[in-house]
């Protein structure tokens, strides 16, 4: 059994850690579980620099750290922006709990002021662009019914089916899984009318510290014709993060991880 | 005078070491980040005539310079606007306090952690703490209410302060304490550009306030202090201030001229998820020490403060909030019957509670480029009212544009928001950020 990796990537796209080589084909909640673990709990930490191209132009740099719980499912991500000056020097902290609402708080410099944000709908925009809250931390695997729908030579392709289908705009969505990885190549949305409307894509691999990384990622509103690339660079895994950084005091006066 | 104060405490602590200024020189250079600001034009118009005020509110061209240093021992920061302000009285003259002139100092401090559960911040810095949204009980941090009610962008809202922030941060909980050696007051409305009740009859340009300071060092200065700690996933907070009432809070009857008598608060605040949403509750008590007894009609009595709000998302891309406060003034028999004696009118006298209540929508389109935003206050007791919408579009990285409004409504012109009602208006403003 080759032992599973993960990615920090996998932050704004469910990326995953591989599991591979068994004689037998996992089942779906199997695959969908490794490639959430995978993706999303990759190494105890990590930080990434990450640049958002959006298709009008516009763009959103900024830092994102992620500490995982010493136990059980929890995380804590802190997101600092550097770019452009409408976001610059604003800080973003999610306190995740799967199953439940994240606590969120967002700093706005100007006025020295952290405000805590209301739990939303996670399918909205991340900061503008057309990646969704919950394409960067994560959606709840009890939230779908998941299907094994196709195992080519190197993909396990999974058909998602929300439980609550009025709590979302797709009717279902599927996912192509490397077998290699666990990292998502491919999510594909659908919408009642079995309109296909938006897609989110890992375009390029690399390997960071022996960890499979997505280094850019595209997500795609195809009904408004508009994408955006997401490009991570300065990737590092397993670099010590106190949790002390994911609270109020280092939302006022940013630590020297994202300051660097 | 001020700026040569600040600077010195730059650089004497950037020169700490003896002998070193050099490697210090070498080091600044290297932790300076890129130099950041904007440049903005904004223009306001009354939309009715005042007899008091000039027609225009706003008239001017603004150039932000705002540059962070980040080293291994200490984050510092510069944030100074240039300002040419069409409408000011005296452009020449620089006023650091009170942001008159053409250079407005934002911020100048240093920071730096020297334990590892303790942060120092020193020099002109921006101040926030409690949980009101537009309305403030435990922040007791200067304001500028001047600019807010005139239109310029939210971040002038918050006046900067000259202090010293030590925070601690224990196991147990967080600690700040901020301490002001001089007295910060509000930029307050002082009838130059906003005209007000002035106790007998509406004020102006005929009448600005010209106040007495507490401005002695040290001994004039201020303590703000918070402790803070989660409580499961609510966060709660006691505070305690001793300083001024921040704005005028009373009449030297001598000379006539406004003053800022002592005041001490203490509070509480929790806030935390409630049915959906963010719900908060803050309290405090105003002791106006120079009046406790409430018979000096030259003061501002006690008051009790109580805010509750509440935020929610009501669908996608659209935020509401609600807010009601109250403030109750302490021993009110005995300032109407202070105000009888001094022969003051008792038609203008405040209530005993003031209800207020507020409420705010945020509606974000076209990828949150373009956001919709208003915000309401409606005190049902004062029967007055305020309204601030505001629209921005963000065209690019580099370009925005704003426009918005501060409508004033009340039946009487003493009331806390209805003495504005000539001075409603609308802005806009257009913004090239670099």
């Amino acid at each position: 059994m080759i032992r599973k990796r993960i990615i920090m990537a996998g932050l704004v796209l469910a990326a995953g850690i591989g599991t591979a080589g068994r004689a037998e084909e996992p089942d779906a909640d199997t695959i969908v579980r490794k490639a959430n673990a995978a993706s999303y709990y990759a190494g105890k930490d990590g930080r990434a620099k990450v640049t958002m191209e959006l298709s009008d132009g516009r763009t959103r740099e900024f830092t994102i750290l992620r500490r995982n719980a010493d136990a059980g499912q929890d995380q804590m991500f802190y997101v600092y922006f550097t770019a452009p000056s409408d976001v610059r020097r604003m800080a973003y902290l999610v306190h995740k709990h799967p199953g439940g609402d994240d606590d969120r708080w967002l700093f706005l410099p100007a006025l020295n002021l952290v405000k805590r944000i209301a739990p939303g709908d996670k399918r909205t925009s991340f900061v503008g662009s057309d990646f969704l809250y919950e394409d960067v931390s994560g959606r709840g695997l009890e939230e779908d019914a998941h299907a094994l729908i196709e195992t080519t030579e190197t993909q396990y392709v999974i058909r998602n089916t929300p439980l609550d289908p009025d709590a979302v705009a797709f009717a279902s969505y599927t996912v192509w899984i490397d077998k290699e990885t666990f990292l998502p190549r491919k999510a594909e949305y659908v919408d009642r009318n079995g309109t296909l409307y938006r897609r989110v894509t890992a375009d390029r691999i690399e390997s960071v510290q022996g960890y499979p990384t997505v280094m850019v990622s595209t997500a795609e509103d195809l009904a408004a014709g508009t994408k955006t690339v997401n490009t991570f660079s300065e990737v590092a895994y397993d670099i010590g993060l106190s949790d002390r950084i994911f609270t109020e005091r280092f939302l006022r006066r940013p630590p020297r991880e994202v300051t660097r | 005078m001020r700026i040569a104060a600040l600077l010195a405490c730059l650089v004497v602590l950037l020169a700490a070491p003896p002998g070193r200024a050099a490697a210090w020189t070498e080091t600044l250079r290297d932790a300076a980040g890129p130099l950041h600001g904007f440049v903005e034009v904004r223009e306001g118009l009354r939309t009715q005539s005042d007899p008091l005020e000039d027609g225009a509110t706003l008239n001017e061209l603004r150039l932000q310079v705002d540059r962070l240093w980040y080293h291994d021992l200490y984050t510092a920061q510069f944030k100074a606007d240039l300002v040419y302000d069409d409408l000011a009285a005296d452009r020449g003259e620089v006023d650091l306090e009170t942001g008159d002139g053409w250079f407005d100092l934002r911020q100048a401090y240093i920071q730096a952690s020297p334990l590892s559960w303790m942060d120092v911040k020193l020099g002109r810095q921006v101040l926030t703490w409690g949980t009101g949204d537009l309305l403030f009980i435990n922040d007791l941090f200067p304001k500028d209410w001047q600019s807010f009610f005139l239109g310029r962008d939210d971040e002038y809202l918050k006046a900067p302060s000259d202090a010293l922030l030590v925070s601690l941060f224990p196991e147990w909980a967080s600690i700040d304490m901020a301490y002001t050696p001089r007295f910060d007051a509000d930029r307050f409305i002082s009838g130059e550009r906003i005209s007000y009740w002035g106790g007998q009859a509406l004020a102006g340009q005929d009448a600005i306030v010209d106040p007495l300071r507490p401005d002695d060092w040290f001994s004039d200065g201020e303590l703000a202090v918070r402790l803070y700690r989660p409580l499961g996933a609510h966060e709660a907070a006691v505070y305690a201030y001793r300083g001024f009432w921040k704005s005028p809070g009373g009449t030297d009857p001598a000379s006539g001229r406004a003053v800022f008598p002592e005041l001490g608060v203490f509070g509480a605040s929790i806030r935390g998820p409630f049915a959906g949403g963010i719900a908060s509750l803050e309290a405090g008590y105003y002791d106006s020490a120079d009046d406790r007894d409430g018979d000096d009609p030259f003061c501002n009595n006690s008051e009790a403060r109580l805010l509750a709000g509440y935020e929610r998302e009501a669908m996608r891309n659209v935020t509401i909030g609600f807010q009601y406060s109250l403030e109750r003034i302490m021993e009110h028999e005995a300032y109407l019957r202070a105000l009888a004696d001094a022969g003051l009118p008792a038609d203008g006298a405040r209530d005993a509670d003031r209800h207020t209540v507020t409420a705010r929508m945020t509606w974000l389109l076209l990828n949150q480029a373009l956001v919709l935003n208003c915000f309401a206050r409606y005190s049902p007791s004062d029967n007055d009212a305020y309204i601030k919408p505001a629209v921005t579009y963000t065209i690019s990285d580099r370009w925005q544009v704003s426009a918005g409004g501060n409508v004033f409504l009340g039946e009487a012109p003493y009331t806390f928001l209805g003495q504005f009602e000539n001075n409603s208006n609308v802005h806009a403003s257009l913004r090239c950020s670099y």
